[in-house]
């Protein structure tokens, strides 16, 4: 079955990131708890990518730690956090992230198949999301012959698959007007809410920060308020 | 609101008692602010005296509400005039204080910072649930939403705009401190 036990808490303390002389975060502290719906604002390079980078196992800290629950993240090996990664979250990021060259169904089907889990199973659940994001119908279609609101439908879909512990939004409908994003952010927020997995969204849009829980607000690498 | 011009256009169509159209208002923009029956009859009472609509009869029943009121000739004109003229594109003044706190927080010493922060906490409050509302309600209260929303979020904006212009703002309002100080 698709079900991944219990969710977990994330917890970022104290990072740090240099890249050169920049400073990128300084300091920054932030816990998910489980199931939670959390923005990240702040200005633009205040750190909000890199936090996310940070906590999802991306990027390795200079300083400081992540945690999700017990275990520790961000020093292990790069295989070990990439295989972190595949289990237990999911993506979505501003443009096309999807594999051009697979069909939506595909796609949405690959985090299933990465982690080995029957063919059956993964059309079944790909069916399912792609319903729930009222893409069905365009399921063989590859990314680039579908609008940008579908094919951000379909990565929401490919995000959720494989029931994540925690879900990663940067700019999620920033290349999308604001219907095709309220679609979007409607279907991210409500399935992950039915579905228990905390979601993480960098934003600079306050209307899109509103379908969270609370705002971590960034400046200058450290949570302001 | 001009509840008086709305009052108005309610009572186009046909003649209506005041209670239906108080119904009807709050049902479409009550949201923020219901209205009190002696509001209702103390507006029908001055539409009546300036002649844009007329007492047309009393339904059976006691108490003022049950007077039927339709709308006159000049009603109908004063009416289109409201509809046709834009709105003067202008800022409501409890949304200037936020600007008036800034500088004053500025000039008197005061980090403005911390309260710029509590105001973004507060709008985006305000927001989540708005966005709560939306999620749940019909159409009009969507667009009612909607609404309100889009000024949080220009108010957001200039939040943002200002706080990253503090120091500037600062050294601008010290300046003119020390050059009244000199003047005396
Ligand atoms: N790969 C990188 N190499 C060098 N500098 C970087 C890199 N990524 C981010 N930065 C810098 O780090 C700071 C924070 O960047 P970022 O986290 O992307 O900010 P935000 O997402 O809030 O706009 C910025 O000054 C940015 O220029
Ligand atoms: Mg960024």
């Amino acid at each position: 079955m698709t079900t991944q036990g219990s969710k977990m808490t994330l917890q970022g303390s104290d990072l740090a990131v240099r890249f050169g002389r920049t400073v990128a975060l300084d300091g920054a502290d932030v816990t998910i708890s489980p199931g939670e719906i959390v923005a990240i604002m702040g200005p633009s390079g205040s750190g909000k990518s890199t936090l996310l980078h940070v906590l999802a196992g991306i990027l390795r800290p200079a300083h400081g730690e992540v945690r999700l629950d017990a275990q520790r993240i961000d020093n292990l090996s790069d295989s070990r956090r990439s295989s972190l990664r595949l289990r237990s979250f999911g993506f979505v990021l501003q443009f096309g992230d999807l594999v051009p060259e697979l069909s939506l169904r595909e796609n949405v089907e690959l985090p299933l198949r990465l982690l080995g889990r029957p063919r059956a199973e993964a059309r079944r659940r790909g069916a399912e999301l792609l319903g729930h994001l009222a893409v069905a119908e365009l399921a063989d279609r590859r990314p680039g012959q579908v609008s940008g609101g579908e094919a951000q439908r379909a990565a929401v879909a490919r995000a959720l698959a494989h029931k994540p512990s925690v879900i990663f939004a940067d700019e999620p409908t920033g290349a999308l007007d604001s219907v095709a994003g309220e679609v979007v952010l409607d279907a991210l927020t409500g399935l992950a809410r039915k579905e228990g997995s905390s979601v993480v969204m960098v934003t600079h849009e306050a209307r899109v920060a509103a379908y969270a829980d609370r705002t971590v607000f960034l400046r200058d690498g450290r949570v302001a308020a | 609101m001009s509840v008086s011009r709305i009052l108005l256009g309610l009572l186009e169509p046909h003649s209506q008692h005041g209670y239906v159209l108080r119904r009807r208002y709050d049902e479409w923009f009550g949201n923020s602010r219901p209205l009190k029956s002696a509001q209702v009859y103390a507006t029908l009472g001055r539409l009546d005296r300036d002649g844009l609509i007329d007492l047309t009869g009393v339904a059976s029943g006691v108490g003022p509400d049950r007077r039927v009121y339709a709308i006159t000739e000049a009603g109908v004109g004063e009416l289109d005039r409201w509809l046709d003229e834009p709105e003067v594109p202008e800022v409501t003044s409890s949304r200037r204080v936020l600007f008036a706190k800034v500088l004053i927080a500025l000039s008197s010493g005061r980090p403005a910072e911390p309260m710029l922060d509590r105001q973004r906490h507060a709008h985006l409050d305000r927001m989540r649930e708005l966005r709560a509302q939306r999620q749940a309600g019909d159409l009009l209260t969507q667009l009612d939403a909607d609404f309100e929303m889009y000024h949080l979020d220009a108010d957001l904006k200039w939040i943002d705009g200002a706080a990253a212009r503090l120091a500037r703002l600062a050294a601008l309002v010290s300046r003119v401190d020390d050059a009244e100080k000199e003047s005396r």
